[in-house]
């Protein structure tokens, strides 16, 4: 009995090994033949010019033409996920121009409909060391190139696309928040509770579907929110709110491909720009690759005092009374 | 024979008694508080908890890894005292394993009270990444989960067989559930060598799972940029660390349940004494881990690292993190260091120590980092510079620890602590054939 068993068990297991061999030796076969068969056909003598797209005729023997389905949509075809094809925005932030105005932090919170406690965009009292002097630094998402919460994000809700975003598909993300705890510039926000963005602000939201495109709008409870870029205005042509919001022109955005950057009143060659005035990225010794470039805050138009006045210490997102 | 009866009689399971039913009520009601906590969580969101967006994970998190680190008990228990062939663990083993799959079994739960969106759980199979240390966990903690029950399921079937028996005449259900429950154990031979080749095949894999269960828990951490975490020394760190809590779980669950079953003859002051010996090493080890955690990054002293250093040192977390390492960690050391103090009730009470200590040591490891960012606290209220558990934070996780006792709790009540097999063939009274002495 015992022994018996004994060689069915070494019968099934040869059996299977050997049937697996065959499976792949079979399907190598099959590949091999394939490309033998293809090189044996014969030609039909019937040659096609063509031009080819460097101008020149060429004669291919017409068995080898095929035509091709032309995809209309190929580049026009917007994949969220994706983003614009052939685009890098980044953005440069003038330090020297800011005096913490807050406009844009004002205008962000607008239209992104923030009700939380913490903003996207916050203006930093920074000061490197007691004998270094004071200056502001506005601090959005950095949407770094080697965005440290996309690689802790376990189901892919938050996500970097081609042109440059990192975006967070809301309707995805299961409120872990290792992508907070993995983001070293504390620009990701969480919603707690319920938004409550319909009791506040009801105008656009109606009806409005939370899509990564418009993070925010509406947010999700027990998910991330964060600084988008505001793809919705790029798309339209327009740029991002806090950059039209700013009365000083401290923010820069524009496509790294095309080397322009714009504040809305001027316009500039990125790499000029970021050579003369010493461009830097923050925290740039951890290797995010941010897509936020800094200028020093060097000759400075107005005094790091003058922004006092608008400065709370507890406070980003005005509540109504 | 008599003597064999009287064992089996010694070990089987018992009837609650009316101080263990006020103790299953005690906890069942704490439980039910929980549960009546996190619904509220659920429907309000985690606005009841005092997290925010500094102090983005607390004592559910924090929690979730004493659990994860209690469940290491089974590891060392079972794995390094079996291949080491350390004989004084049979009394032990069967309670180490309960605790295994009690703590473990709430860790899975525990982390899943963390999440904001626990309707949205399956996102974590259907959109799973792989390079998210939080997909590790979910492929590690079910995998610890199965072996673990296996490592208690294996060597409970000649038990089984016997309550069975026991069984028969005094409650003929009890007795059919532990007969299937036997898989129709008879004590054969053959039924005993594959046994023993089983027990052997999860004693190898529990020690490497173990360990990589571990490993990932402390990599959750270390894998952002975070002062404090971002250290190549976590994982040994969390390892000791997870000896330490386990061992210190073991000895006080031991000393209860041989106080209330009237064990002592089983479990002696020599058991004791060498679990105490066991715990007093692994302290040592967590020790050395602590020095090179917090004392050798003094003296490079960059000022991030200065900063969270200065801050469990001398500042905001400072008596809790002295309280944590000299009476939850040197102090035990000290005394274990003496025989007296690895006699069986200043042994438990080290135990108790070292736990509570575990618990609060990974409230130190996970709230401070939190607070100090890479850019300075501003435009958000005050109070998230700061954080202590909610109302709702602490039912909650009060109610997962009573959940974890309560499962040991059944398990106690059902399953014979003590291998009664084993000892019977221990001490040379068996009714059945000894063990092969197979060589595998």
């Amino acid at each position: 009995m015992k022994s018996n068993s004994k060689e069915r068990r070494k019968f099934l297991d040869k059996g299977l090994k050997i049937g697996l061999a065959t499976l792949i030796g079979s399907f190598g076969l099959s590949k091999l033949s394939s490309k033998l068969i293809a090189k044996t056909t014969t030609s039909s003598n019937d040659k096609m010019e063509l031009m080819t797209t460097d101008g020149k005729l060429i004669q291919v023997d017409s068995s080898e033409v095929m035509t091709v389905e032309k995809h209309h949509d190929h580049d026009s075809a917007y994949n969220v996920r994706e983003g614009m094809p052939n685009r890098k925005f980044v953005m440069v932030v003038d330090l020297a121009k800011c005096k913490n105005a807050l406009n844009c932090q004002n205008a962000c919170n607008k239209y992104h409909y923030v009700t939380g406690d913490n903003a996207w965009l916050k203006v930093y009292d920074m000061q490197e060391s007691k004998d270094t002097a004071h200056y502001w630094m506005p601090m959005m998402c950095q949407h770094c190139d080697k965005p440290a919460c996309v690689t802790v994000c376990p189901v892919d809700a938050t996500f970097k696309r081609r042109d440059g975003l990192v975006l967070i598909d809301n309707e995805r993300c299961i409120g872990c928040r290792f992508c907070m705890a993995a983001c070293p510039y504390s620009t990701r926000v969480f919603n707690w509770g319920d938004p409550g963005q319909e009791v506040t602000l009801n105008m656009d939201l109606i009806g409005h579907s939370p899509s990564p495109e418009h993070a925010g709008k509406p947010s999700v409870v027990g998910t991330v929110d964060k600084c988008d870029f505001c793809p919705h205005q790029v798309q339209q042509g327009e740029l991002p709110h806090c950059v039209t919001a700013c009365p000083n022109g401290v923010f820069y955005f524009g496509d790294k491909y095309e080397d322009t950057v714009t504040n809305g009143e001027e316009t500039l060659r990125l790499s000029q720009l970021l050579e003369d005035k010493a461009g830097y990225r923050f925290l740039e010794g951890l290797g995010t690759e941010p897509s936020v470039y800094y200028l020093p805050p060097t000759d400075r138009l107005v005094d790091f005092e003058d922004g006092l006045q608008y400065y709370k210490e507890f406070e980003s997102v005005e509540k109504p009374e | 024979m008599n003597a064999y009866k009287a064992l089996v009689k010694d070990l089987v399971p018992k009837k609650f008694r009316k101080k263990d039913k006020l103790w299953m009520i005690f906890l069942i009601v704490i439980i039910v508080a929980g549960l009546v906590a996190y619904i509220d969580q659920v429907r309000q969101g985690q606005k009841v908890t005092n997290m925010n967006d500094y102090a983005l994970w607390g004592i559910y998190i924090s929690n979730f890894v004493f659990f994860i680190a209690t469940s290491f008990v089974g590891s060392v228990a079972v794995a390094i005292l079996r291949l080491t062939n350390n004989h004084w663990r049979t009394p032990l083993v069967r309670i180490a394993e309960i605790i295994t799959v009690a703590a473990i079994v709430m860790a899975g739960i525990t982390i899943m009270i963390d999440m904001a969106r626990p309707d949205r759980l399956l996102n974590l199979f259907v959109h799973a990444r792989l390079q998210s240390p939080i997909t590790w966990d979910v492929v590690i903690i079910p995998t610890y989960i199965v072996i673990s029950l296996l490592l208690l399921y294996f060597p409970l079937l000649p038990d089984f067989a016997i309550l069975k028996k026991y069984f028969k005449k005094k409650k003929p259900k009890m007795s059919k559930l532990y007969g299937k429950l036997s898989l129709n154990w008879t004590g054969s031979a053959a039924q005993k060598a594959i046994q023993t080749k089983s027990i052997k095949i999860i004693a190898l894999m529990i020690l490497p799972v173990g360990l990589l269960l571990q490993t990932i828990d402390a990599w959750l951490f270390s894998t952002t940029y975070r002062i404090g975490w971002d250290s190549t020394n976590f994982a040994p760190y969390f390892i000791s660390g997870a000896m330490v809590a386990g061992i210190g779980g073991l000895i006080c669950v031991i000393f209860v349940v041989r106080r209330y079953k009237r064990l002592h003859k089983y479990i002696t002051d020599f058991h004791f004494d060498k679990m105490g010996k066991l715990l007093a090493l692994a302290c040592m080890i967590y020790l050395y881990f602590n020095i090179n955690e917090y004392v050798i990054p003094l003296f490079t002293s960059k000022k991030d690292e200065a900063t969270h250093l200065d801050m469990l040192i001398t500042g905001e977390y400072s008596v809790l993190f002295w309280v944590v390492t000299i009476i939850g960690l040197i102090l035990p050391i000290i005394v274990m260091f003496f025989k007296k103090g690895r006699k069986p009730v200043p042994l438990f009470y080290i135990g108790l120590i070292v736990v509570i200590g575990s618990w609060w040591k990974r409230f130190v490891i996970v709230t401070p980092t939190l607070l100090h960012p890479f850019l300075p606290i501003q435009g958000v209220p005050e109070s998230w510079r700061h954080y202590f558990p909610s109302f709702h934070e602490w039912i909650i996780t009060i109610s997962t620890l009573a959940m974890a006792l309560l499962l040991i709790t059944i398990m106690i009540r059902y399953l014979p602590v003590i291998p009664i097999q084993r000892t019977a063939e221990e001490l040379g009274i068996s009714k059945e054939e000894p063990i092969e002495k197979t060589e595998l």
